[in-house]
């Protein structure tokens, strides 16, 4: 992967001189293959399984024991969960106080449709200052909206300043997880691309630099110095808005959050709709939801809240860039809307078997893993190959549904999904290809629908498999032509009893009644 | 708890779910001598097919209509409902009323919702119902038990399928490493993402494997199915067995 990564960035190097950030990969998210097409690259890739299975194995264990520390873990699920909701039946309301208090209080609050009109209006406050770099905390609707690429394009210059961001834009990649975009890279491939990359755009790694975490942490700290006190603009998200006072809060582990939120001049917050709490207090309940649920920490090491503008204090100049871009057609569907909920703590991600396994690229999306496959959908619609097939991604285990710290039923979600996306598929548009499924359902469907047809269709499946197993000699039945395949070509299936339980039954209590 | 006594003779439709019916009558016959064995008069209502989720898990909610009326009007007169599958026992009770408000009003959604409510897996229904754990079952042999997802985090039956287990005379019940993981079955998932699929079932079995169980006992057949076929491809020896069928065996009997 790493080779792979470093051979693909020499080769932009070449190709385009003239960036002035990392190139991601090429393409579009949107234009991703099907999950169980990527699905086969990310199952090839040994290291990532191991990198992956070792980071979230790791995190799953600190979760559940700091959720055992809290007898009082469920009630704060059942009010975060409440709250939010809350937030949701509200939203105008909400907004309109919001707007009001942070207006108030100095900001300035754009309102962005989708994500070229938040682009668009990042990009113009960008050069009102006349500067043509800034310094970013992390942040995910900047990534769902691609403002990096937006503003490369128009001559401005977008640093990552979280740690995991900073591999993933140095090493030419995308995020593959909410809250460890790098969790797919182990510390040697990070020390490769330290080595590789950070002297291009700005202080390079020292030489002789070892793969340990703290050197590797030391070499990304001397290579962000330069940038923060450089920086006069920065960007952020926020994990709350407070509606009461108008305030922004972000989350963060690092610092680096903090640097960005206080030492520029112009401070350009970019926030979708859905992270209003209504009061102050309400962050009592989610301070103890997220960093529990995400990092596996009783607190998170920073919280910054801010409030408009403190005079002589901090950035002078503070800009909101509220994000709809598909958040209200979501709140619009009365099942769907319970995705909005989401803190982006990233609990499901890191219990899901699937996303174990298939690591975040996958999902060709930027919210991966289980709320990932039900977010996608709602966001961006399903006219794409890959947001067609995000809701199947998943085996409707449940287990995202009990550590998700809002409680949303994620696998019912998933189901609500599949529906929607099945209605699409039947009502026929041109852009959906043709499969046999809805007819071998339709089929399925009148069996099940009385049980004199269900006797039928089994004692024909049955005597076919009783006669086939005569004829070969066989007890089971082994690798087995396509579809079938896709069962047997790794799991033996035994042959059909020679009489089912319906038969046993007449023979045995019919007498009865 | 209720007392044993009182539930003598209580009369139980079994639920027999069609994926046994046709691919392992072994289970529910078993549910039959074993509900009979403690005291029950078993009933199986014909007109019984299927609990639909191959339909509504695949977004097919129309198409699982059928099975949906079908399961009212089988089951509607019985006050006990018993099935040996965690998973359709919790499409009944999880998804039924949904589909039925949706699809047929609220008059119809009323009473699927009731049916829904009165049904039980066997596991639920042995130790919340009948207010036993030891059923009197002898096997003297190493098992490891796999908590199917759906019987777990849908149907919701805890540790009383464990609690039956650990009661039956000459049984050692073995740890499974990572035993809450899925094995990857998901009804159609292991069809439309084989892949992800096999990887899944692949690690259960190798957890499995690493037990030294001569048995891998579920709640749920398919999910057997699915790991005992990648065991028996790799000849781990081990074999598949449904918890009720555990639960029917007594020394000296079958």
């Amino acid at each position: 992967m790493s080779t792979d990564v470093s051979r693909g960035s020499r080769a932009r190097h070449d190709a385009e001189p003239a960036r002035r950030t990392p190139a991601p990969p090429a393409g579009d998210l949107i234009d991703s293959p099907r999950f169980q097409e990527a699905v086969k690259v990310a199952l090839a890739n040994q290291q990532q399984r191991a990198n992956l299975r070792h980071a979230t194995t790791t995190i799953r264990g600190k979760r559940a024991r700091v959720v055992a520390e809290l007898d009082n873990w469920q009630e704060l699920r059942q009010a975060g969960e409440q709250i939010k909701t809350r937030v949701g039946r509200h939203m105008p309301d909400y907004l309109l106080q919001f707007e009001e208090n942070f207006t108030k209080a100095g900001g300035v609050l754009h309102w962005a449709r989708d994500a070229e009109e938040a682009n668009r209006i990042v990009i113009d406050l960008v050069r009102q200052t006349g500067e043509d770099e800034l310094v970013k905390v992390k942040s995910m609707v900047t990534q769902e909206i691609d403002m990096n690429e937006a503003l490369e394009a128009a001559g401005i210059a977008a640093w990552e300043t979280d740690l995991a961001e900073l591999i993933v834009q140095l090493g030419h990649d995308r995020p593959s997880h909410i809250l460890v975009p790098a969790i797919h890279r182990n510390r040697a491939e990070v020390r490769e691309i330290f080595l590789e990359e950070m002297g291009r755009y700005g202080t390079p790694a020292p030489e002789g630099l070892d793969d340990e975490p703290a050197h590797l942490a030391a070499a990304a700290r001397t290579h962000l110095r330069n940038k923060f006190m450089r920086a006069k603009v920065s960007t952020s998200g926020a994990n709350f808005l407070v509606a009461e006072t108008g305030s922004l809060v972000v989350v963060e582990s690092e610092g680096n959050g903090r640097m960005c939120l206080t030492l520029p001049q112009t401070l350009i917050s970019v926030v979708g709709i859905e992270k209003l709490v209504p009061t102050f207090d309400d962050l009592e309940v989610f301070l103890q939801l997220l960093p529990r649920s995400s990092t596996g920490e009783r607190m998170n090491p920073y919280t910054s809240v801010w409030t408009g503008v403190t005079p002589g204090d901090g950035p002078q100049a503070i800009h909101l860039v509220l994000v709809d871009n598909g958040r209200t057609k979501a709140l619009a569907d009365p099942i769907g809307r319970a995705a909005l909920r989401c803190i982006r703590c990233s609990a499901c991600l890191n219990i899901c078997p699937v996303y174990e396994r298939a690591g975040g690229h996958a999902y060709g999306s930027v919210y991966p893993g289980p709320i990932g496959a039900i977010l996608n959908p709602q966001l961006r619609g399903t006219a794409s190959e890959v947001d067609r097939s995000l809701p199947f991604a998943s085996s409707l285990c449940g287990a995202c549904n009990e550590v998700c710290p809002v409680r949303i039923p994620i696998s019912d979600l998933l189901v609500h999904e599949r529906h929607k996306v099945v209605e699409a598929k039947k009502a026929d548009p041109p852009h959906i290809p043709h499969t046999a499924e809805p007819q071998l359902i339709k089929a399925a469907s009148w069996v099940m629908a009385d049980h004199k047809h269900l006797e039928w269709a089994g004692l024909g499946t049955m005597m076919g498999s009783v006669v086939l197993g005569k004829m070969l000699g066989i007890e089971k039945f082994g690798a087995m032509p396509a579809p079938l395949s896709r069962w047997t070509s790794a799991r033996d299936v035994p042959m059909l009893p020679e009489q089912t339980f319906r038969r046993w039954w007449k023979q045995n209590r019919g007498d009865q009644k | 708890m209720t007392a044993t006594i009182t539930r003598k003779g209580l009369k139980v439709a079994l639920f027999a779910t069609c994926a046994n019916d046709l691919m392992f009558p072994q289970s529910p016959i078993a549910t039959v001598e074993l509900l009979e064995r403690l005291g029950c008069r078993v009933e199986f209502p014909e007109e019984q097919t299927c609990c639909g989720q191959i339909f509504t898990n695949t977004g097919y909610y129309d198409e699982a209509m059928g099975s949906v009326k079908n399961y009212l009007k089988a089951f509607e007169k019985y006050e006990f409902i018993v099935g040996p599958s965690g998973s359709c026992v919790g499409s009944v009770r999880h998804q039924h009323e949904m589909l039925a408000r949706r699809d047929a009003g609220d008059a119809i959604g009323d009473r699927v919702a009731a049916v829904a409510a009165r049904t039980y897996d066997i596991s639920e229904f042995i130790v919340d119902v009948l207010g036993i754990t030891d059923v009197g079952a002898y096997f003297p042999h190493r098992v490891t038990y796999h908590p199917s997802c759906h019987s777990v985090r849908v149907a919701k039956v805890g540790d009383k399928p464990l609690q039956l287990l650990k009661a039956v005379r000459g049984i050692t019940v073995l740890d499974l490493p990572n035993s809450e993981q899925c094995c990857g079955m998901g009804g159609t998932f292991s069809l439309k993402n084989p892949d992800m699929s096999m990887a899944m079932a692949g690690d259960k079995a190798r957890n499995v494997a690493s037990t030294g169980a001569e048995y891998l006992v579920a709640g749920d057949n398919l999910c057997l199915l699915n790991i005992s076929g990648v065991l028996n491809r790799t000849r781990a020896g081990i074999k598949p067995i449904h918890l009720v069928e555990i639960l029917a065996r007594t020394e000296g009997g079958n």
